[in-house]
């Protein structure tokens, strides 16, 4: 263990290795949840879903598809705005990885142990929404500009209430760092879903609606837009966006974790075993998160759009308002 | 190297390599894949049938209401975070200026609601 604290003690050699290990990561969580995905869909439909590749399962499917996206020709439409058409995949997958930084996966184990750590959380989320709308402009595509315009739309409505649910959290732990959040969680002795649960069905529903996740998938809705934003782009760039999709949902539901189900924290662990397997309760925790996701997939029927801007305006915004108000009364007070 | 630097280089080390990792992909596939453009593949697909008209067409942006209302949130919601980290230590005093600063704003929120204009048409 001190052979690896002596690296990290520099800087720029702990960067270097830190890069490596998301540029592993990030491919292998994207193939993870898109093959979970595919299963669980197949599954819950009651078919078999992937099965060929690989021998048993189908496991090598997404490695398959992935292999299959080197040798497709890059297809730029004519009338698109080429140099911005060409940006959007890497903003949308910028904002993704940047994302990553401040997972605490272990004590003390994040990337990097930002101080405001929730806000930059906040703040980056709401990023990639940018490279949709760039993406959707610059496609030349009525269905596109429409679908980015309400990918634009969703996250207005529904970044405040994802903001203002986690203010909770903040009152009960004192600080904004969400190594600190854990600390404090396993200082108290429970997750803060429990004295939080409002906070966290309010966090939850929001991040759905931010990851344009269904029953908030308006910004793609297959049966309206095509394809939405994507509707114009094949080849790698089109993988980027599903990669950046569904690590997004990862990154989310391991936020959710860390905030309110106790993040790397198992309840019996301590010391030196806890360090080793902070990562796996954090990765096991978040994949339950992403699990629901999918589930709430074939559950639900998708909004309509005035009902998803009423749902976050009328409901989720007042509810989260009182969760604060109610948290601070009962801190403060008492 | 003070950490606060090392916080931002981080960070921003990150985002750079979303885009590295997009060009290297990129690049990567410029080798293997086809080029073979014409110039009925380069029209845009839109739904399936010839596309009628610039892509740019008006379209009317429905939320800008909604977007008012959210600059005044979020700045609530800036407004609301520093007080939140040290609720406890403001006490009594702190909790009631947040609560009728909140109040202030719900009502507005409320009063957005019945005047109508959070209603699609």
């Amino acid at each position: 263990m001190s052979l690896i604290a002596d690296i990290m003690a520099n800087f720029w050699l702990g960067l270097i290795i830190k890069l490596l290990i998301v540029a592993l990561l990030v491919p292998v969580i994207g193939m993870i949840i898109g093959f979970a995905e595919m299963k669980l869909s197949a599954k819950m439909q009651n078919r078999v879903g992937p099965y060929y590749a690989g021998g048993r399962w189908g496991w090598a499917q997404l490695i398959a598809d992935g292999l299959k996206f080197f040798q497709k020709e890059d297809v730029i439409p004519a009338d698109a705005d080429r140099q911005v058409f060409k940006l959007a995949p890497a903003l949308v997958l910028a904002a993704t990885v940047a994302l990553v930084v401040v997972i605490p996966f272990g004590p003390d184990m994040a990337f990097r142990n930002l101080e405001l750590g929730l806000f930059y959380a906040l703040a980056i989320s709401s990023l990639s929404t940018i490279g949709v709308l760039v993406a959707g402009w610059s496609s030349a595509n009525k269905y596109s500009l429409i679908g980015s315009l309400r990918a634009a739309g969703q996250l207005i409505a529904y970044e405040l209430p994802l903001v203002l649910s986690v203010v909770g959290v903040v009152i009960l732990a004192g600080t904004m760092n969400l190594d600190g959040i854990v600390q404090a969680q396993i200082a108290s002795g429970i997750p803060y879903v429990v004295p939080q649960f409002v906070g966290f069905v309010v966090f939850f529903i929001a991040a759905l609606a931010e990851l344009s996740r269904i029953p908030f998938d308006m910004p793609v809705a297959e049966s309206e837009l095509v394809m939405g934003y994507m509707t114009e782009y094949t080849g790698f760039r089109f993988l980027f966006f599903y990669l950046a999709e569904f690590v997004n949902m990862f990154t989310m539901s391991a936020i959710a974790a860390t905030l309110f189900l106790g993040g790397y924290h198992f309840p019996g662990l301590s010391g030196d075993l806890a360090t080793v397997l902070g990562p796996v309760v954090l990765i096991a925790k978040s994949f339950l998160l992403v699990f629901m996701m999918l589930w709430f997939r074939w559950t639900f029927p998708r909004f309509r759009e005035d009902q998803l801007q009423s749902m976050a305006w009328k409901v989720l915004v007042p509810v989260a308002l009182a969760n604060i108000a109610v948290t601070a009364i009962l801190k403060v007070v008492i | 190297m003070s950490t606060y630097f090392q916080d931002y280089l981080t960070v921003g080390a990150f985002a750079a390599f979303g885009v590295v990792l997009v060009l290297v992909m990129l690049g990567v596939a410029a080798i293997l894949r086809p080029s073979n453009p014409t110039e009925e593949k380069l029209t845009t697909y839109e739904c399936g049938v010839d596309p009628v008209g610039t892509g740019w067409s008006q379209t009317y942006v429905r939320y800008y209401i909604f977007g008012l209302l959210f600059v005044l949130f979020d700045v609530e919601a800036v407004f609301i975070f520093p007080w939140a980290l040290i609720a406890e230590d403001l006490g009594v005093f702190g909790l009631v200026a947040i609560l009728l600063f909140m109040l202030t704003l719900v009502e507005g929120l409320f009063y957005a609601i019945k005047k109508g204009v959070l209603r699609w048409e």
